[in-house]
């Protein structure tokens, strides 16, 4: 099984130059663990950074600086985060990283009737959280203050007439108010990373607004 | 621009990779056709994948230093063209230095060139000493990890040629499209800034750096996406 919706070329890019927030990075990390051809284009964008590094010009060091690391050589290294033992969860690296414990240990909070959200990461600018969408559920009518994310996990959804499911990625903006619905049968568990408040519309959105962790 | 995709396909055939690389053509530099400057690169690249496997499988320091003086220059102006002043610049290209010592063994040749292993490293203590946050990755071993049931045969290539492919392909990016692509590696906050440094929209800085991949993968044979 592969995914059908990908991140943006500027999504992946970012990601591999480094430049993209934390939250956003674990959604294209996790993405990438669950994408084999996108770890292929990943794999072309280091190798640019590579070509791009190669070709930089020289700056000046100190003189002594190639002496300074080569008398640290031997200096013990510190002792790197132990990651746990590969087993299969069905969250994978790094997102497991972050669900040390698994879904069920998080602090869920529940948003609307069969929505409940965790929060993950919160970034520079983006905020990671898990969200748990109980099957058939109809997510209340929103906007977006700025980018939204959502990385399929677990179950699927449909979103403005197109079907997503385990290692998708959907991708809205200011312009998309959307009122997505989770597939029946089966809870769907989604990443999602968003970098500015969602606006919830119409009469729920009144009411739910202001107990929302946005 | 089409007649240069051409000819640079027809030089890696040779075995030889054009020597046209954007950021020369951002920094002004003129085209280089001499055939000894062209093939320089790619027998750098080779020749310093030779060192670092040195450095993994004897712990050789002569190699590593030759590797420290060819690196360690070109990482200080990468950290000093994100925005890093001098000295945090110079103590961090020495920190990915003793970085690329203690992890040489994990380099794998067949799966990147030392110039793209290091830039990984870089990047990463960057993400890590800087902003002090953590970098998500894949694991390799996950168990969870989606493998490809039938690798497309970009996948299969030699990592040094597919490696001159990238390289030669970014050679015959439009020069708009290019520097966005290199500036891409200089910014912090993504596209935003290179917009601002650039006085464009931010709507253009992402439709050049889209026909920018689409081109790459066009001339690496990918035709999907």
């Amino acid at each position: 099984m592969s995914a059908s919706f990908h991140p943006s070329d500027e999504l992946l890019v970012a990601y591999g130059a480094g430049s993209l927030d934390e939250a956003a990075a674990l959604l294209v990390a996790t993405h990438l663990a669950l994408c084999p051809a996108c770890r292929t284009e990943i794999g072309r964008i280091e190798a640019l950074g590579g070509a791009i590094l190669e070709d930089l010009a020289p700056a000046d060091l100190s003189v002594d600086a190639l002496a300074a690391v080569l008398a640290r050589l031997d200096s013990p290294a510190p002792p790197s985060p132990r990651r746990p033992t590969a087993r299969a969860s069905g969250l994978p690296r790094p997102l497991r990283d972050y669900v040390p414990d698994g879904l069920d240990a998080l602090p869920w909070k529940r948003l609307a009737t069969g929505i409940e959200q965790a929060v993950l990461v919160r970034g520079r600018s983006c905020r990671a959280r898990l969200l748990r969408i109980g099957a058939g559920i109809v997510v209340p009518e929103h906007g977006h203050g700025g980018m939204e994310l959502t990385l399929v996990l677990q179950g699927g959804f449909a979103d403005c007439g197109k079907g997503f499911a385990r290692g998708d990625v959907a991708m809205a903006d200011e312009q998309v108010v959307h009122s997505p619905m989770a597939d029946g049968g089966e809870t769907c568990v989604c990443l999602a990373v968003t970098d500015g408040p969602l606006k919830l519309t119409g009469l729920v959105g009144l009411l739910v607004n202001p107990f929302l962790d946005l | 621009m089409g007649s240069g995709l051409a000819f640079s396909i027809a030089a890696i055939d040779d075995g030889r990779a054009l020597g046209t690389m954007p950021w020369r053509l951002i920094e002004g530099r003129s085209r280089v056709s001499d055939e000894t400057m062209a093939t320089a690169p790619d027998q750098v690249a080779a020749g310093m994948s030779d060192l670092l496997a040195a450095v993994a499988q004897t712990g050789d320091r002569q190699a590593f230093a030759q590797l420290f003086q060819h690196y360690a220059p070109r990482l200080k102006t990468y950290m000093r063209k994100l925005g890093t002043e001098d000295a945090v610049a110079e103590e961090l290209a020495q920190d990915v230095m003793l970085t690329v010592w203690r992890k040489a063994g994990s380099f794998d040749r067949d799966r990147a060139n030392a110039g793209t292993w290091i830039f990984a490293i870089a990047r990463n203590l960057r993400i890590d000493m800087l902003r002090r946050e953590r970098r998500p990755e894949i694991d390799q071993d996950d168990l969870d990890l989606v493998v490809d049931p039938a690798p497309r045969a970009d996948d299969v290539l030699a990592t040094g040629q597919s490696e001159r492919r990238v390289r030669a392909a970014m050679g015959a990016l439009p020069a708009e499209q290019a520097e966005v692509v290199t500036l891409s590696f200089y910014e912090d906050t993504p596209h935003a800034e290179i917009a601002a440094r650039l006085k464009i929209p931010l709507g253009t800085v992402k439709s050049r750096l889209r026909l920018a991949m689409k081109r790459i993968r066009a001339s690496l044979g990918d035709t999907e996406s």
